[in-house]
């Protein structure tokens, strides 16, 4: 950081792309020499192929629509639920005595093993999966919002009180954005669960979305569609990772860990 | 604005008050040094008069009426400066200006800032300045409001000694052009003969010394400066007769 040339920092960008690329390059490489059997393990090229052909009969687009419909909206759901007890928790001694202990109840009953009893509940539609992401996004997001606002340097809200700060202006410009970087982390580990939680409820029990295009794909031994959607699903990762990343960059840019390194170091 | 503390009491608990039956009077317009050792109570006392405390017993006069709560008059410069690090310096200031328009906020917090010399970081963020750039942002985040009373908590405790120099003319030269009452805790007794038109002793939770400093302004550090100095400090160290007991205690453990 001290001394980037442009060389350098070009240098720096590529890195990360490095060993996705090698990896690709050996693989294919095995394939075509016949070392890994086409029947275990299609190589590149044939997913490749396989994501085209599935572009082009609509069933990708559809199936990736339908899932990231179901992740969204669910993670709005948990997500908004969570935050809002995290809130009222943070704040309010009596609201955190009367619903922390269940929280932390709930919260370590594994979401996925209630799948048997969310087919019952919603059948294999949508509801069901909206209903376990949301399940699984709340707690991650409950736990960071209320330490965030726990952590809360004490001083800054004495010092709003001083200052003449209202109560709604004392959550605005106080408490919220001393408890975003905690928000943020809560919100990046959501993410992850958030596809964790879709693809195993797709894979169980769906008629349509990724998760169902792998397992119908393995039914026919396409093992090409079942490589695809397993890359599918880190590609999708990976984005939700670099929103949450830039959410972090524009929301914390006062933080020194998050905003842009300077030029000039400050002077004194 | 004028403070008046009548029999001003403070236990925590079943101990030993920490403040008992303290009277004070300031008249407005006065710069004040409390000085006294550690957890002799000077921080609490300035803690009741802000209103972010109450006494246990006793009654606190502002301007001849009795205290309620925080005045909107009143402000705290703490130990550490307590600026918002997700608010740029500017905005940080214009929190002082509580109830103007965003216009009107912003141009006398770029007045302000010019007061401290700091107009130029005006955008940055708190955590790219120094400490003592940042306990100047915190003056001007106090002075923007034209205060009638100012509270300093040891507000250059965390310094170095040249930083001090300058900010304590600083701190002097505004309350001469704006006339508010000062309360400085400190526990620099130098800091103290430098800055205060009277120097209070606080031991074993009341008023052991009163003492005018009757020097010109600005002060230079001469004999006279050194006399009062060495008056305090005397009897900051002074072993006393009636804690004679307790002193031994101490010595022995």
């Amino acid at each position: 950081m001290r001394e980037t040339s442009a060389a350098f920092r070009r240098f720096e960008a590529v890195l990360p792309w490095i060993l996705p690329v090698l990896v690709v390059a050996v693989w294919q490489i095995l394939g075509s020499l016949g070392v890994l059997s086409n029947r275990i393990m299609p190589t590149p090229v044939q997913v490749a192929e396989a994501a085209v052909r599935l572009t082009q009969s609509g069933e990708l687009p559809h199936s990736l629509a339908v899932s990231t419909w179901r992740a969204l909206v669910g993670f709005l759901i948990g997500g908004s639920i969570g935050f809002l007890f995290g809130l009222v928790n943070g704040v309010a001694r009596l609201a955190e005595k009367l619903t922390d202990s269940s929280i932390q109840m709930i919260r370590n009953v594994p979401h996925l093993a209630m799948i048997p009893l969310v087919i019952v509940w919603f059948g294999i539609g949508d509801e069901g999966k909206i209903f376990l992401v949301a399940l699984g996004v709340l707690f991650p997001i409950y736990l960071n919002t209320l330490h965030g606002i726990r952590s809360v340097d004490p001083g800054l809200i004495e010092m709003g009180r001083v200052y003449g700060l209202g109560r709604g202006a004392l959550y605005r410009k106080v408490i919220l954005p001393g408890a975003m970087p905690s928000i943020l982390v809560g919100l990046r580990y959501a993410l992850g669960i958030m596809w964790l939680t879709l693809i195993v409820a797709e894979t169980i029990s769906s008629k349509d979305g990724i998760g169902y295009m792998a397992m119908n794909a393995r039914e026919f031994f396409q093992l090409d569609v079942v490589v695809l959607c397993i890359l599918l699903y880190s590609l999708l990762g990976k984005v939700s990772d670099l929103m949450a990343k830039g959410l972090e960059r524009s929301w914390l840019k006062w933080h020194p860990h998050f905003g842009k390194p300077r030029a000039n170091p400050p002077s004194a | 604005m004028s403070i008046d503390l009548q029999q001003v009491t403070k236990r925590f608990g079943n101990g030993p008050a920490v403040l008992d039956g303290l009277n004070l009077s300031i008249r407005a317009g006065e710069f004040i040094a409390v000085v006294g050792r550690s957890g002799c109570g000077k921080s609490t006392l300035l803690r009741f008069i802000a209103g972010l405390e109450a006494p246990s017993d006793g009654a606190i006069l502002r301007d001849g009426r009795p205290a309620a709560g925080i005045d909107p008059s009143a402000r705290v410069m703490f130990q550490d400066s307590r600026l918002l690090p997700w608010q740029t310096v500017e905005q940080n200031v214009m929190l002082g200006a509580q109830g103007l328009g965003r216009k009107e906020a912003r141009e006398k917090a770029r007045e302000a800032l010019r007061l401290v010399g700091l107009e130029a970081r005006a955008r940055d963020w708190p955590s790219v300045l120094s400490g003592g750039q940042k306990q100047r942002v915190a003056l001007a985040r106090a002075l923007i409001g034209n205060p009638r009373l100012l509270l300093l908590d040891e507000p250059l405790g965390a310094l170095d000694a040249l930083t001090r120099i300058e900010m304590q003319r600083l701190i002097e030269r505004l309350w001469q052009q704006q006339g508010f009452t000062a309360l400085l805790v400190t526990h620099d007794v130098a800091e103290a003969v430098a800055l205060a038109d009277r120097v209070i002793l606080i031991e074993r939770g009341t008023v052991a010394l009163d003492l005018p400093i009757a020097l010109a302004r600005p002060r230079v550090k001469d004999t006279g400066f050194a006399h009062f100095e060495k008056r305090i400090l005397d009897r900051v160290l002074e072993p006393d007769d009636r804690a004679g007991a307790q002193t031994e205690m101490v010595y022995l453990i």
